[in-house]
């Protein structure tokens, strides 16, 4: 038992050096000031937070917990039917489409956000083809405006959502899908009745993957979305990078993380009050 | 007796495999029936045919005299127990129970006189709100029965209902599904491997082998009269003696009688053969005996109970009789 228990220690002491401590170092510091060359000084205050309530930077906040929840909610959409039908493919073919899911992770992201703007920008792939068919005059506006912050957010994350619901789909036991057709269930009922609530692991997984990494994305606004669309993301990383100003940064770094812990908890109750119809996990519990 | 299933020239391939080459049977109201034979025999793709779970290369199935064959499982009115129960496990007992009903729309008051009706019938009562993750596979079996009988099913299918269970719950079981079906006066399709099991609950057991129906007769029939060597050695043990052609002689093993080489006085006047013992087994309330046959090959099996008063040994020489109207003629 003690020799177990030593096993521990290695992934413990990494936690405690790469995540605990930088998590303080953070905490510390959104209570701290800074001198005019953006050296940190650590004297308490709390500054830092009033200034998060300023109007610029909560509509920002808020428009980026929307985009986050928006992006959630289209990659749930595309990625559901998608998971679905490969979990439904014959074996031999649903390795092969996941691979396909997976492949663009091996392309560097900012490659891939960078072969968008060359699709969408004025002179792009598509502007030209429709000038060239002579279906419009002039370039559409399609790059630098908040539709293309969310296609690239979307275009990103949705392996995030289709990889977990893909394993919760695969591991139905398709069985109750045979029982539930015997006892009188059409296939659209079938599927609201057993295949969704008890996929509803899968659908929370991959929806507070996408959620977290898209409230925090900068790389896709600060191409796609040229000045005008700023996220919470991208303000964090100018505090830092071109402010200087690391006490405000890790100040709004924390808001919005204990926002994201609040809303992922407010997502988890609402989840088992959708299965609550039968009590299972409250009495299991 | 009236009509329940029919099914008229079935054949099932999966891709280039023949399941099932041409499967005929009628099935009456209110009959206990089984299909019997070892696995890959086609017999549970019988039943998910009639279920509605698998579709029929050719041929056509009827139930109550409708033509079923294209006919999604939903729309049947026939109920399924399945192998490994398929409870809903986001459902407790009740909820499971009532999925049918919801489905067919019945009234929410008759449902709830139905629902008790069942959880009475399966002594489920106290179990009503319980998730079937908390349950024992016996108590699992018992919803999954409670959960088709609910609907009041034309036919019951049931795939090896009593397979997951430990050896004294089966038993208990068995009894209980054939008084449940006696009482009910319900039509039964029963899918086993076991052949006891087979014997014991059925009016009428068929058995098969590669798809094709080997014998379709009562218990009693196709224990003492086999027609075949396969359902003569399916069907409990037996020893086989070749005859001319493509005929055999199978006596069971409690029929043979065996002697001291020395002393055939018990065998009066029928034909003696002489072998040696090569195998003694204890069985509780048997001792089986394994007798090697002189100048063959032949091993012959024969049963010897307590009360008999020859402690056999190996190696020791011994002869081997039986009565002529213990002897079956089969085919090979």
């Amino acid at each position: 038992m003690k020799k177990g228990k030593l096993l521990v220690l290695p992934g413990m002491m990494w936690l405690a050096i790469f995540f605990a401590l930088p998590m303080l170092i953070v905490v510390a510091v959104s209570f701290a000031t800074r001198n005019s060359y953006g050296q940190v000084i650590f004297n308490f205050t709390l500054a830092n937070y009033q200034r998060f309530f300023e109007s610029l930077y909560l509509r920002i906040f808020i428009t980026t917990i929307f985009t986050a929840i928006f992006t959630t909610v289209i990659t749930f959409l595309m990625g559901y039917p998608l998971a679905y039908t490969i979990a439904f493919l014959p074996k031999k073919w649903q390795q092969p489409c996941l691979i396909m899911v997976m492949i663009p992770f091996w392309i560097n992201f900012l490659i891939r956000s960078y072969a968008w703007v060359i699709i969408l920008r004025s002179q792009g792939l598509i502007n030209t083809f429709l000038m060239k068919a002579g279906l419009i005059v002039k370039p559409l506006a399609l790059l630098y405006n908040d539709y293309a912050v969310m296609l690239g957010m979307i275009y990103a994350l949705v392996p995030f959502m289709v990889l977990p619901i893909y394993v919760s789909i695969e591991q139905l036991d398709k069985r109750l899908l045979e029982a539930a057709s015997d006892l009188g269930a059409p296939p659209m009922t079938a599927f609201r009745k057993i295949t969704f609530p008890l996929t509803l692991p899968g659908i929370a997984t991959g929806s507070i993957l996408v959620f977290i990494s898209s409230l925090g994305m900068f790389v896709v606004p600060d191409i796609m979305g040229g000045a005008k669309s700023a996220l919470i993301g991208n303000i964090i990383q100018n505090q830092f990078l071109a402010a200087r100003d690391w006490p405000f940064g890790s100040a709004l770094s924390i808001v919005l993380g204990v926002l994201a812990l609040i809303l992922i908890m407010l997502y988890y109750k609402v989840l088992e009050g959708q299965k609550g119809g039968t009590n299972n996990e409250k009495e299991l519990a | 007796m009236e009509e329940m299933v029919r099914l008229e020239h079935i054949t099932k391939k999966f891709g280039n495999n023949i399941i099932i080459p041409d499967f005929n049977i009628t099935i009456y109201d209110g009959e206990f029936i089984t299909l019997l034979g070892p696995s890959g025999c086609g017999k549970t793709t019988l039943l998910r045919m009639i279920a509605g779970l698998e579709t029929p290369t050719s041929g056509k199935i009827f139930l109550a005299d409708q033509d079923v064959t294209s006919l999604a499982p939903y729309k049947r009115d026939v109920n399924m127990v399945f192998q490994n129960y398929a409870l809903f496990p986001h459902m407790n007992v009740e909820d499971n129970i009532r999925f049918g009903l919801t489905m067919k729309k019945v009234p929410k008051e008759e449902q709830e006189t139905r629902i008790n009706q069942v959880l009475y019938l399966t002594q489920l009562e106290t179990f009503r709100t319980r998730s079937p993750l908390q349950m024992s596979g016996g108590q699992q079996q018992r919803v999954a029965i409670a959960r088709a009988l609910v609907n009041n099913p034309k036919v019951l299918l049931l795939d090896e209902p009593l397979g997951a269970l430990d050896y004294k719950l089966r038993k208990k079981m068995q009894l209980e599904l054939k008084n449940l079906q006696r009482g009910l006066g319900l039509t039964f399709i029963y899918v086993t491997h076991d052949q006891e099991e087979a014997l014991t609950m059925s009016d009428r057991v068929v058995v098969m082998h590669n798809g094709v129906l080997e014998q379709d007769a009562s218990p009693d029939v196709i224990y003492h009269a086999p027609k075949s060597k396969f359902v003569a050695s399916f069907i409990g043990e037996n020893n086989f003696f070749d005859l001319d052609g493509n005929k055999a002689l199978a006596i069971r093993p409690q029929k043979i009688q065996l002697c001291k080489e020395e002393d055939e006085t018990s065998a009066g006047n029928n034909k003696v053969k002489y072998g040696t013992i090569v195998d003694v087994v204890f069985c509780g309330t048997i001792d089986k005996i394994y007798v090697r046959m002189d100048n063959s090959n032949d091993t012959v099996v024969a049963y010897q109970y307590l009360n008999d008063t020859i402690p056999w040994k190996c190696d020791t020489r011994v002869g081997v009789w039986w009565e002529k109207k213990d002897e079956v003629i089969v085919e090979k």
